[in-house]
């Protein structure tokens, strides 16, 4: 490699463990006699956990019901037919009625569930702009063109821009309860706040700098998206709650993974109904005003209570369970083999 | 530079440059600089030269290809993504070959700008080396390196002589004395030999470090020329050391690249390693692969869309662009993202991974302190650090005989005269005949044979006597010591000293002689003609103080028998045959007196040869061949060449790891057979096949009786070994062994018998027995036959991987022919370490060399490889599996800055960790039993069915990531808040699984992105997932282990076992040479 003509006295090699490849290493040796034991203990644990798992699963109590109106039953059906292929449809107002015997434990939490629709598609879920969203005055005027075509409408930029959205979920719930049979229905608070991330509500999604303490003029110079029927600086009268910092927007703009999703409506905490709902006869009305028929989805609402791993979910639950039972399992079929070889090796030694 | 200028013809260097006489006009020639370039760029060139060269890697251009896809195409992930990591691994490349080239830069610099000194007209100037320009005279001190080759004109010592070391040309350390021109010798100042006008006529220059012709016309007052011939021994080669003299003076010839340095570093091809082309061949499958998944997507994508509600919903409206795109071009761009969605399945890395492995790699050869030999103070070293998992992947191996497997030390055992035997007393010998010392048998020859014999020792060589000399050290003092190059010379002297006769060394051309009663007696040297390995003997003629003109000659049996009168050959002859059957080399002296008038003859055709600047050699060598004939037989000489260290032993090991061992060696056949025998390639019990001139000669036609020689050798193999490698493998246990020995005319015969199909047919005959023995030896091989018998064995069928081990220069041709060369730092000079990948200073070295680094490394690598295509398969599936559940509108699963950073950052560190030291299987284990090597043998880590397995394993653990977290997603939430997660959370699970998963995997054998990772990881339910994910996709593999495990637990308790009974019946370790009794006609068919 080198032109130096004099001969290099080449040194004695470094002694060190390094260089002489003699690290100490623990070698990780699946024998049979390590593994078997492992195997075992991690069996029972996985089992435990997964019990654990499904029974904490169970618990869980889930209400689901499908409003979308296909069946022809539920006063929602009206509004089904009323929906067929219009954007936005009209205003159309369904109820649903239910009855709980026993107290479904809280705290309550309201989902609504969409069914077919793709919000993990590569052209809706880059249909947005996160610079536009994150208050950027410069953003709010020039949309990105991944907005297309829903950047500019009439000419005037599209705050917020974009087929996320565009496609903002807008049917509405209130809750009543009814305690006796004869007695009046009595609105069920619904908490609407703090459903969106910490990190989303309060640094991802900014609304642009007020232009005189007021958002409206912020705004100014844009256009709602075209299916929307209110600009989004009065999605909400709290100012909190209003714009792009919206509790709601900001729920359905964290695209969903499947095209099955569901996502959080509001919670129920407040009042008598902290520790749950109590039994009795409820109405939910519903303001039916998004159209899934025209993409053969479905609409469902969800009422579920949480426990400390998540919502319903037997999964988790049974794959321990079935892993678990196969460390077992598999446990005993090595120790079958462990025991012929060992006894093999035993008859070996005695023929020598 | 000199591009332009041919290598033939002569050229003209006038001394000095300066015209040779006022009246003729001096014209400048145009030679070279004497600036060495090795560097491969230039500040300038270095950016598009080096990118050039990095984007004909078949994977750096397909990167290439990707990022401009991504550019120009709206594609589902950023350019950045592939062109960050593609950035990445070209900088990582150029840096380290910048680096390099940097430092040859540097060295270059050293040399070029060293300080010498050169004289101007009659003054002494200082220049830098680099200026020199041919016809310079420079002036070079004593323990300076030459800084160009120099033609010496004269020196400080009075004879005009200089004495030089090669070591660092060819290792030789000895000091070799150089002569000046008689005519110049006395201009030895500034002065003087400004007023010097001559003329250089040599040739161009050429890369043999031994030849030289060249004349020298000086042009005294008289402008009569007078022209003096140069040889090689006038030549100051770039790079030797001046030695043991005040100061020389010489002038440049050949500078810069031109000189024989230069030329022959250059020209030293690149060897590829077979793993490379496993990675190739890899590299096609996933980019089948990738196709495929894409072509699959773009249908399905197709199909899916055909609906209109999916293609086109409410929610998420095309632009009217998008509508009015052609079809067809939007589905030829829907298969270009697909393509790019999933590119990273060909790993991008792997290339700089694998480069910085085998890198590092290499240093723990050089650094292996059981390489390191204490007599040359060297420890191995490695040339290539590309082939280090091929010396895991060896079938052949093939060795030289002198200085490899023996040691190449001398000493001298026995000699005979006039058929009578004489032992020198201090050697042990076996009981066969011991001595009395070397004076009671003094009786047995005529008393004046024996005093011949060992003048003819004393005169015939080419010894130097040091004394008191402060070159070498290891002199003891007051002594004399004996230089030369040749080994077995100083043996010979040596052993005339014993019975005698010393020889004191060489005065104005006077060999100096003490004879037996201590009398000096001075002969002249008259004539010295120089050994050669096509003649087999070297003569000298000297004057004896009487005035008689004596010519001794010594040489190998066959070069002189040939020459001498018959009825003297038969006593010797049966004495030179059973000492080479011990194993010893054997020489014959003769000698003959030449009348003072056939001597004038002589002497007129040996000067008129030694002028001639054309064919000199053939010249010569007629006139040699015309004065050594009708020479008398005194005697023979017997020497024994030690075996190494060790030797047997390494031969023994590599034989049981499954290796066949060809012994391919220049001496003769019953030497090179006894040591075979001594070094156990041979056992006692094997069966020799011969094919050599001896079992050929005896009939009429020879090649009627090779025919059928080859013909019932294959049909006696065939009938022994029924079919298939299996059974060649348990040769050595189960079946009679067959050796091979075939000498060099035989196998030209075989190779080149007249040239119809024949010859062909003999070949396969040929290969086919070859591949049936157990061990072959090929003696009396021309250096270029060894590396025509290494081009046969390369080339056979499944391409075995062949290695050479030498250390001569004649084994050069056969390191640079086989796949992985190996040079030993031996005696006969450096220039097969300087050709070799590796070289180590013992041939006991390449056992631990090939059982365990080359074991270690081969699997290391085959890990890295596979691992690599398993990350990015296990990496991609979840991609793709995604896409089913997206509408097929490729949508990415993960983040840009996962993508990117996948590769680089998360998982290319471990895995190369895990390369450099992981040690499956602990060095003692590999080196002490041989038989593991046979596990990794043709490549078995990479083939088909471990690809598959790792290609499975991959499939599934992808497969178990992706739904996994799919039924996982099957919730409201997975939060105690109730909050939901999004898509990129989807991603970012399956990510975490996969990282923990794929740096777990290296040792059965983190990141951040935005809030999403921060947020999961606040979710019980997502570590629990995560764990339990982790460990279904680890869980098959590590049952598999398990059970591998228990299996092989038995099995090495049943081989240990087996292996106790054996040691009971092994042969007792190895005999020495000497004690060893075999009886030669058992053993031979």
């Amino acid at each position: 490699m080198t032109w130096s003509a004099t001969a290099r006295g080449a040194h004695q090699p470094d002694n060190t463990a390094f260089t002489q490849q003699r690290l100490p290493a623990w070698h990780p040796l699946l024998s049979a006699s390590i593994t078997l034991p492992l195997f075992f203990c991690a069996g029972l644990a996985f089992l435990g956990l997964g019990l654990g798992l499904y029974y904490s699963s169970n618990a869980i109590q889930e209400l689901e019901y499908d409003y979308t109106g296909d069946a022809d039953e539920g006063s929602c059906a009206t509004c089904a037919t009323e929906d067929q292929g219009r954007a936005p449809p009209p205003r159309c107002s369904c109820s649903w009625y239910f009855t709980l015997s026993e107290l479904f434990p809280g705290p309550v939490y309201l989902y609504y569930e969409l069914t077919g629709f793709y919000q993990n598609n590569r052209r809706y879920g880059v249909s947005r702009d996160d610079a536009q969203l994150s208050g950027l005055p410069s953003a709010l005027h020039h949309p990105a063109n991944e907005c297309a075509p829903y950047q500019y409408s009439a000419g005037l930029p599209v705050a917020p821009c974009g087929a996320v959205a565009n496609s903002l979920f807008n049917d509405t719930f209130t809750l009543w309860h009814r305690r006796q049979p004869d007695a009046p229905y009595v609105e069920v608070p619904l908490d609407r706040s703090a459903i969106a991330w910490w990190t989303d509500y309060h640094i991802k999604f900014r609304n642009p700098p007020l232009v005189n303490g007021s958002l409206a003029l912020a705004f100014k110079g844009t256009a709602p998206p075209p299916n929307w029927p209110v600009p989004v600086y009065e999605l909400s009268s709290d100012p909190n709650n209003t714009g792009f910092v919206n509790q709601d927007f900001v729920v359905w703009m964290r695209t969903a993974a499947l095209p099955t999703f569901r996502k959080l409506y509001a919670r129920i905490r407040q009042g008598n109904y902290s520790a749950g709902l109590p039994s009795g006869a409820y109405r939910v009305d519903i303001a039916y005003n998004y159209p899934v028929r025209a993409f053969g989805g479905h609409k469902l609402l969800v009422f579920s209570n949480i426990s400390w791993m998540g919502g319903k979910n037997p999964f988790l639950g049974i794959a321990y369970l079935v892993v678990g039972s196969l460390c077992i399992v598999m446990g005993f079929v090595m120790l079958a083999v462990y025991i012929r070889y060992q006894d093999q090796d035993d008859d070996d030694n005695d023929d020598e | 530079c000199a591009g332009e200028e041919k290598r033939v013809g002569t050229r003209t260097v006038f001394v000095g440059n300066r015209p040779l006489s006022e009246t003729e006009t001096y014209v400048a020639q145009r030679f070279c600089d004497n600036r060495i370039v090795s560097s491969k760029y230039t500040l300038w060139n270095f950016l598009p030269k080096n990118l050039f060269e990095q984007f004909r890697r078949i994977a750096n251009f397909y990167f290439l290809i990707i990022f401009l896809v991504q550019v120009t195409v709206d594609t589902p992930t950023s350019p950045v993504t592939s062109g960050l990591p593609l950035f990445f691994v070209i900088t990582v490349t150029a840096i380290k070959q910048g680096y390099e080239d940097w430092l040859r830069h540097r060295a270059d610099n050293e040399v070029n700008k060293s300080t010498v000194y050169i004289i101007e007209n009659a003054k002494r100037v200082k220049k830098e080396s680099e200026k020199i320009k041919v016809g310079d005279v420079v002036e070079v001190q004593a323990d300076e390196t030459f800084p160009c080759d120099l033609i010496l004109l004269s020196s400080c010592t009075t004879d005009g002589t200089c004495y030089v070391t090669t070591a660092s040309l060819d290792g030789e350390s000895n000091c070799k004395t150089y002569y000046a021109v008689r005519d110049t010798i006395a201009l030895c100042t500034a002065e003087s030999i400004d007023s010097l006008r001559a003329a250089i006529e040599c040739e161009q220059p050429q890369p043999d470090l031994y030849k030289f012709v060249g004349r020298i016309n000086i042009y005294s007052n008289s402008l009569e020329a007078v022209a003096r011939s140069l040889g090689p021994e006038n030549l100051l080669l770039k790079g030797a050391t001046l030695k043991n003299t005040k100061k020389i003076y010489g002038v440049a010839v050949y500078t810069g690249m031109e000189t024989k340095m230069a030329l022959n570093y250059q020209g030293k091809s690149q060897k590829r390693s077979a793993v490379e082309k496993s990675i190739n061949a890899f590299l096609i499958v996933y980019l089948f692969i990738l196709l495929t998944k894409a072509a699959v997507c773009t249908t399905l994508k197709y199909i899916w869309q055909s609906t209109p509600y999916n293609d086109e919903p409410w929610y998420n409206q095309k632009t009217q662009k998008e509508r009015e795109t052609f079809k067809v071009l939007k589905m030829f761009t829907d298969f270009l993202s697909f393509m790019v969605l999933f590119n990273f399945i060909i790993p991008v890395s792997m290339y700089v991974t694998v480069e910085m492995q085998k890198f590092l790699g290499s240093f723990f050869i050089s650094w292996d302190k059981d390489f390191y030999d204490e007599e040359i103070n060297e420890g191995a070293l490695v040339n290539t650090s590309d082939l280090n998992e091929e010396l895991g992947q060896v079938d052949y191996v093939f060795t030289d005989k002198t200085g490899t497997l023996t040691e190449n030390s001398m000493e001298f055992i026995e000699c005979c005269i006039d058929g009578h035997k004489y032992r020198s007393e201090t050697q042990e010998v076996d009981g066969l005949s011991q001595t009395d010392g070397p004076l009671t048998f003094f009786d047995k020859a005529d008393k004046n044979r024996e005093e011949l014999f060992l003048r003819a020792l004393c005169l015939c060589h080419t010894v130097e006597t040091k004394t008191n000399d402060a070159v070498d050290g290891a002199t003891e003092p007051a002594e004399l010591t004996y230089v030369s190059s040749s080994p077995d010379e100083i043996a010979l002297v040596k052993g005339a000293k014993k019975f005698g006769f010393t020889f004191l060394g060489n005065r104005n051309g006077l060999m100096r002689v003490e004879n037996q009663r201590k009398e000096v007696e001075e002969y002249e040297l008259l004539h010295t003609l120089n050994f050669d390995a096509v003649r087999r003997r070297m003569s000298v003629i000297v004057k004896t103080p009487g005035g008689d003109i004596l010519l001794f000659c010594k040489g190998a049996d066959s070069a002189v028998f040939p020459r001498v009168h018959n009825h003297e050959i038969e006593l010797t002859k049966a004495h030179v045959e059973r000492n080479a059957m011990d194993g010893y080399r054997t020489l014959c002296v003769a000698f003959k007196e030449i009348a003072p008038d056939d001597y004038e003859r002589i002497d007129r055709q040996l000067i008129e040869a030694k002028m001639a600047l054309q064919d000199r050699e053939e010249k010569l060598e007629k006139v040699f061949d015309d004065i050594e004939t009708n020479m008398n037989l005194i005697g023979a000489t017997s020497v024994e060449d030690k075996l190494q260290d060790q030797a047997a032993e390494t031969i023994e090991a590599l034989h049981a790891a499954g290796l066949k061992v060809w012994v391919l060696t220049g001496d003769k056949m019953e030497t090179a057979k006894s040591t075979c025998y001594a070094c156990r390639l041979f056992q006692t019990s094997t069966e020799l096949l011969e094919l050599t001139t001896k079992t050929i000669e005896e009939s009429e036609r020879k090649e009627d009786r090779l025919h059928e020689l080859l013909i019932e050798y294959r049909k006696k193999l065939l009938h022994e070994f029924p079919k298939s490698a299996r059974s060649l493998k348990k040769a050595w246990t189960d079946h009679q062994e067959y050796g091979l020995i075939i000498d060099g005319s035989t196998l030209s015969l075989i190779l080149n018998s007249s040239q119809d199909s024949r010859s062909n047919n003999y070949k396969n005959i040929f290969l086919q027995i070859c591949m049936k023995c157990t061990a072959v030896l090929c003696c009396r091989m021309a250096p270029l036959q060894k590396a025509q018998i290494v081009r046969m064995v390369k080339n056979l069928k499944g391409s075995p991987i062949t290695l050479s081990i030498g250390d001569g220069a004649n084994d050069v041709s056969m390191i640079l022919e086989s796949h992985v060369g190996i040079g030993i730092k031996g005696k006969e000079g450096r220039q097969a370490a300087r050709n070799s990948d590796y070289s180590v200073p013992k041939f006991k070295h390449l056992k631990k060399l090939l059982l365990a680094h080359g074991h270690l490394y081969y699997v290391r690598i085959a890990h890295l490889v596979q691992y690599f295509f398993y990350k990015n398969l296990c990496f991609i599936l979840p991609q793709f599996l995604y896409q089913f559940f997206c509408g097929f509108s490729q949508q990415p699963l993960y983040d840009a800055a996962y993508l990117t950073m996948y590769n680089i950052c998360f998982t290319s560190l471990p895995i190369l960790a895990y390369s450099l030291l992981e040690q499956h299987i602990h060095i003692d284990t590999l080196t002490s039993d041989p038989r593991l090597y046979m596990k990794i043998s043709g490549n078995a880590m990479l083939q088909l069915g471990p690809f598959l397995y790792w290609t499975f394993l991959a499939a599934f653990e992808g497969a178990v990531f992706f739904f996994g977290t799919y039924f996982l997603f099957h919730t409201a939430s997975l939060e105690e808040n109730g909050k939901v997660y999004g898509n990129w959370t989807f991603g970012t699970i399956v990510f975490t699984v996969l990282v923990f998963t794929v740096t777990l995997k290296p040792f059965l054998k983190q990141q951040r992105m935005y809030f999403i990772f921060a947020q999961m990881l606040s979710s019980v339910s997502t570590w629990l997932a995560v764990i339990l994910l982790i460990f279904i996709s680890l869980f098959p593999e590590i049952l598999l282990i398990v059970l591998k495990n228990v299996r092989r637990r038995s099995a090495r308790r049943n081989l240990n076992c087996r292996r106790a009974s054996d040691s009971l019946s092994t042969r007792p370790s190895v005999r020495p040479l000497l004690l060893r009794t075999f009886s030669d006609d058992s053993n031979v068919l």
